[in-house]
């Protein structure tokens, strides 16, 4: 019954998303050319005079950890714009009348979000040697762990948004408004250290940060402490609980009556 | 469940919303493998009963079954025996016509060689097995319908509905589309469809007119018909504007009920060829023509409604 009716549904789904992306030249590229683009102009424009925990610090190479993240909040989010063309163009409505469960929609959505989202930011962590970030095996799989993490959380944060609204109009500004300065102040721009004090605190209640954080210490970027970041063990915590929490927020939205009822 | 219980049973159904009535007390039979037709106007409340049957969308009382299982309480058991087409196309047109059907099939729980078998046989039904793996985006109009069709017939279902499936095709297109659920019909598949196209409503069984949330006449089209009895005499006056005296006038004259509908007077009565011929010879002056026609199911809506089919 759970294999019918949710697991075979949610592989289906997450393979037609994949399917879907892969056949969109132009969102593959553009989910890479414009963290790209903020890295290399911010790399460049702060090379000189970054201090970071009160010594100079390298900005490519502080930067970069967080650029992968913005890749793969930018592509997680995108994956869940098409909950809204889907409603639009009838695909949800076909769904919605098949004997699937609730559940079976959701694994499906996030599971197509985490392997697009994973992907993408794979591809951009070849550019790693460039921010002079030596990879290694150890440090690679560590990192496609963390991207499977935060891809989870973003995807079910992205679902939860496009379930009730009507319009790609709409998720933009949510995107701008919020997700955008969720990224900025999650550690991934500036350094904790030398923030203002209320910001910091933000930035500690911002789940992303925690994200940004194990990224560094996957890679061995060694800015992690220096940057004041949240340490390894309370980082995969929160992270971990942060997933677990948007997967139950999604999984509520989508399991709700819809409007009309 | 026994085949002996009706394909839909309907009590009393009522939906409202947003203090509006979209359904006021619906109770309807469909019976297995029959073609039925749902006909109204736009807003006429089709769609609403068409989604709740579909088990898509609530009702606020009365009792609904479909093929023997209640709504709302089994609507897992509807959803895995009934195939449902929508209005809006349901096909992602960056996969191809078999990627849309396999994935269709693995939302119902087909997989494996069963799916195959099945694919291969809707795609043959529907007449596209060469286009299999072309790109959805890529096929006609007629075609995507096809292969929504094929869609909802995958698992088959006891049961297919279907809502206004004819929409934005072209005449060829809407034919062929009737002529496969003809031929689904005859296979034993029930079908539901809703229309607002007479000319789609004389091809169904039976049918029932849903206006303002009512149904308003049911049965099948020759009953309907039928129920008008006799001829319907319709009269065109020479000028626009005349057309509420010369109404009048023939209403004096012959005394008989006479309609204006859109440009033209309407009089039923039981010989056609006399009243017409009397109509030539009083009113040659302003009438710039007389036809003598069978009741259609337009005369059936008219009479229920008072208003014409738009």
């Amino acid at each position: 019954m759970t294999m019918t009716r949710t697991l075979l549904p949610a592989w289906s789904l997450a393979q037609r998303e994949v399917v879907r992306f892969l056949r969109q030249r132009n969102r593959v590229v553009g989910a890479l050319l414009q963290p790209a683009l903020f890295w290399a102009l911010f790399g460049a424009g702060f090379h000189r005079g970054f201090q970071v925990g009160g010594g100079e610090g390298d900005y490519l190479k502080y930067m970069f950890p967080g650029t992968v993240a913005l890749v793969v909040l930018f592509t997680a989010i995108f994956s869940t714009f098409s909950i809204i063309e889907d409603r639009n163009a009838g695909f949800l409505q076909s769904v919605l009348a098949a004997p699937v469960t609730r559940s079976g929609i959701v694994l499906g959505k996030i599971g197509g979000g985490v392997a697009i989202a994973v992907f993408q930011g794979l591809l951009f962590l070849a550019l790693a040697p460039i921010a002079g970030i030596s990879l290694s095996v150890g440090s690679v799989l560590a990192a496609a762990g963390v991207l499977v993490l935060m891809a989870a959380s973003l995807t079910a944060l992205g679902i939860a948004i496009a379930w009730p609204m009507e319009s790609v109009q709409g998720f933009h500004a949510v995107m701008m408004l919020f997700l955008m300065p969720m990224w900025l102040l999650s550690g991934a721009f500036f350094p904790f250290t030398g923030a203002a004090g209320w910001l910091v605190v933000v930035m500690r209640a911002n789940p992303l940060s925690y994200g940004v954080a194990l990224l560094h210490h996957a890679l061995g970027t060694g800015e992690a402490e220096r940057a004041g970041l949240p340490d390894p063990v309370t980082a995969l915590a929160v992270s971990a609980g942060f997933a677990g929490l948007m997967f139950v927020i999604a999984q509520f939205i989508v399991g709700r009556p819809g409007r009309k009822d | 469940m026994s085949d002996d219980t009706p394909a839909v049973s309907t009590t009393d159904l009522c939906r409202a919303f947003d203090g509006r009535t979209a359904l006021g007390g619906v109770s309807l039979t469909i019976r297995r493998g029959e073609l039925f037709g749902l006909l109204g106007p736009n807003g006429g409340g089709k769609t609403t009963l068409f989604q709740i049957l579909a088990t898509t969308l609530p009702f606020t009382s009365g009792r609904v079954s479909v093929l023997g299982y209640e709504l709302p309480a089994s609507a897992a058991q509807v959803r895995a025996r009934i195939g449902v087409v929508f209005q809006a196309p349901s096909l992602d047109r960056f996969l191809t016509v078999g990627e849309n059907l396999a994935h269709q099939g693995h939302l119902y729980g087909l997989r494996g060689t069963p799916l195959e078998t099945r694919i291969c046989e809707c795609l043959e039904l529907v007449q596209l097995t060469d286009r299999r793996k072309d790109i959805v985006g890529t096929l006609s109009g007629g075609m995507k319908r096809r292969v929504e069709l094929a869609k909802g017939l995958l698992h088959e279902p006891g049961m297919l509905l279907l809502d206004e499936p004819t929409t934005g095709l072209d005449p060829n297109a809407r034919r062929d589309l009737w002529d496969h659920l003809a031929a689904l019909r005859d296979r034993g598949v029930t079908c539901l469809v809703t229309t607002h196209l007479l000319e789609e409503a004389e091809r169904c069984d039976r049918i029932a007119i849903l206006d303002r949330g009512r149904i308003v006449a049911e049965g099948t089209p020759e009953e309907l018909r039928a129920s008008i009895g006799g001829e319907v005499v319709t009269a065109v006056p020479r000028a626009a504007a005349r057309l509420e005296p010369v109404r009048k006038a023939i209403e004096d004259c012959f005394r008989v009920q006479v309609r204006a509908i859109g440009g033209g007077l309407h009089i039923e009565t039981k010989d056609g060829a006399s009243l017409g011929h009397d109509l030539l010879r009083g009113f040659s002056r302003d009438l710039a023509s007389v036809t003598i026609g069978k009741p259609t199911l337009e005369d059936v809506f008219l009479k229920a409604t008072g208003r014409r089919l738009e």
